[in-house]
């Protein structure tokens, strides 16, 4: 195993116009280490993973992945090593598309043979029983369509996964489903993850680490057990852990 | 009277037919709500916003609405014409939904919205409409009343969106409010105050809430009392304060305790989340 975290990122700045979404942002994830993004929506903590993901390219500072320094335009190497899950099931599947199209057109991309052996494996670790094969979004529920998601994610093997709420679409018992699931698959795998969620539970659940962002900032850098211990050092979050907690009267 | 409740519902079920059958979306649901916060919690199709909806008389065609009673302050429901019970909606018994994005109307100033709710219910001349809606807005704790009070939907953020929804309907002194996932599209800070101002008028206005959601720690949190729904059904109703309660769990219906184990607790990490398990004899 090299000694070069997952992911490095360094000064990060990111502006929409004159919005100036992420600013200065500096984080590192370790190899096989989930790392969770928290804040309100707003605080740039989506734009984040667009970024590493390649998928927004107007950006300023460093980005390193597995000790590579990356380019504003990745190669094909990289989007096959990280990939990213959205948070709707509903938007992120093409409706025209059978869950074995979705699938193989990622093979076809990276001109990755045995598509037949690749597809069904995916499909058997996030839990698809093969008969879904042919079916469209449609005639799938929630939680199986964030499956499917899932494993067009997986379909490349990568190392590296970004997910970007990826139950807060779902209901609380599909969310359990699907966060065990990620659990299985990042021991299994020995997968990274980035976990972008509003949800400091879920985040504490699935993190060893995590970011809280506010207008653009990280504000503060904690470890699952300082959150679990309701001892962050700063106000906000202290502010945002207290709300999460629910209503409390006068 | 005091002790007569605002909304007495008894043995209501929606059906949908359709071409492949009755789809039942509340099989056989009662309750009474009094001057209280009552939370429906349930999973997506367990039929708790069909509930709120049957009581609005808003189930569309081909949505079927029986029930054996359903009467507000003792008026039966049920036998009043069309548009009686369109009196009755919005200005006695009002429902503020999930998306504000959807539910305004989006060529109109929000203020002009607000205004006509009003009018709609009370003899007022444009001006004193205008007043009124921009003391809702105020009293929604919305800081610049005047120039919200000319937006357009699109200009307003998520937050302030719902708080015109909820001014919306506030603005007639309804006696039941009906809240449908109020605050599920909201950050969670923004998500306490909407709630503050609801609580709010329970306590002062006296009144009568339903909070429908599918978020347990915060029914638990906000309401008195709490509905489970699973399936159409009513699979326990409890006192809002018992569902943390680790000693009654005993007395807790088996979806119930499902509901809350397969949630992330910060106070107990797990290694895995537990599973839900359900049983068709709930449904029998």
């Amino acid at each position: 195993m090299s000694t070069n975290p997952a992911i490095l990122v360094d000064k990060l700045n990111v502006s929409f116009a004159d919005n100036h979404v992420v600013r200065d942002l500096s984080f590192s994830v370790a190899s096989g280490e989930s790392y969770g993004i928290v804040g309100e929506s707003g605080s740039g903590k989506s734009t984040v993973l667009r970024v590493l993901a390649g998928l927004n390219r107007d950006w300023s500072g460093s980005i390193a992945i597995e000790g590579q320094a990356q380019p504003k335009h990745r190669d094909k190497a990289f989007h096959r090593n990280v990939q990213m899950v959205f948070q709707d099931p509903y938007g992120s599947l093409h409706p025209k598309k059978t869950v074995d199209d979705t699938l193989a057109e990622p093979l076809a991309i990276h001109g990755l043979g045995d598509a037949e052996r690749r597809i069904g494996r995916a499909m058997s670790e996030v839990g698809l029983p093969t008969s879904f094969r042919f079916r469209f979004p449609h005639q799938l529920s929630g939680g199986q369509r964030q499956r499917v998601a899932i494993a067009r994610a997986l379909v490349l093997e990568p190392s590296i996964l970004l997910l970007d709420e990826p139950t807060s679409a779902l209901d609380v018992s599909i969310q359990a489903e699907v966060l065990n699931l990620l659990s299985a698959l990042r021991k299994e795998r020995r997968l990274t993850y980035i976990l972008v969620s509003h949800d400091l539970a879920v985040v504490a659940h699935m993190c060893e680490r995590l970011l809280v962002m506010q207008f653009g900032r990280g504000v503060e850098e904690m470890s699952a057990a300082t959150l679990a211990a309701r001892d962050p050092k700063t106000a906000y979050a202290q502010q945002l852990l207290t709300a999460s907690e629910g209503f409390k009267r006068g | 009277m005091s002790d007569q409740p605002l909304l007495e519902v008894d043995n209501l079920r929606v059906n949908f037919h359709t071409p492949t059958g009755i789809v039942r979306a509340v099989r056989g649901l009662s309750f009474a709500l009094g001057r209280e916060r009552l939370g429906i919690v349930g999973e997506s199709g367990s039929g708790k916003s069909m509930t709120g909806r049957a009581i609005l008389d808003l189930i569309p065609h081909p949505g079927e609405v029986l029930a054996d009673g359903m009467r507000y302050r003792g008026q039966d429901l049920l036998t009043m014409d069309k548009r009686a019970r369109r009196k009755l909606r919005g200005r006695h018994i009002s429902m503020v939904m999930q998306d504000p994005k959807f539910s305004l109307n989006p060529v109109q100033t929000v203020g002009q919205q607000i205004a006509e709710a009003y009018r709609v219910h009370h003899k007022a001349s444009s001006r004193e409409a205008k007043e009124r809606s921009l003391a809702m807005l105020e009293a929604v704790q919305i800081r610049e009343p005047a120039r919200v009070y000319e937006l357009y939907p699109h200009e307003v953020s998520g937050g302030m969106g719902q708080r015109v929804m909820i001014a919306m309907m506030l603005i007639a002194e309804p006696d039941v409010l009906i809240a449908d996932e109020p605050t599920s599209a909201l950050d969670v800070t923004v998500q306490l105050q909407i709630l503050k101002i609801m609580d709010d008028l329970v306590t002062s206005r006296g009144m009568g809430l339903i909070f429908i959601s599918h978020d347990l720690h915060l029914v638990q949190s906000f309401c008195d009392r709490v509905i489970v729904m699973y399936g159409g059904k009513a699979m326990e109703t409890l006192p809002a304060a018992e569902l943390a309660d680790e000693s009654a769990r005993a007395r807790r219906h088996p979806y119930t305790l499902g509901l809350l184990g397969c949630l992330p607790d910060l106070d107990h990490p797990k290694a895995e989340l537990a599973t839900l398990k359900r049983d068709p004899a709930w449904l029998a």
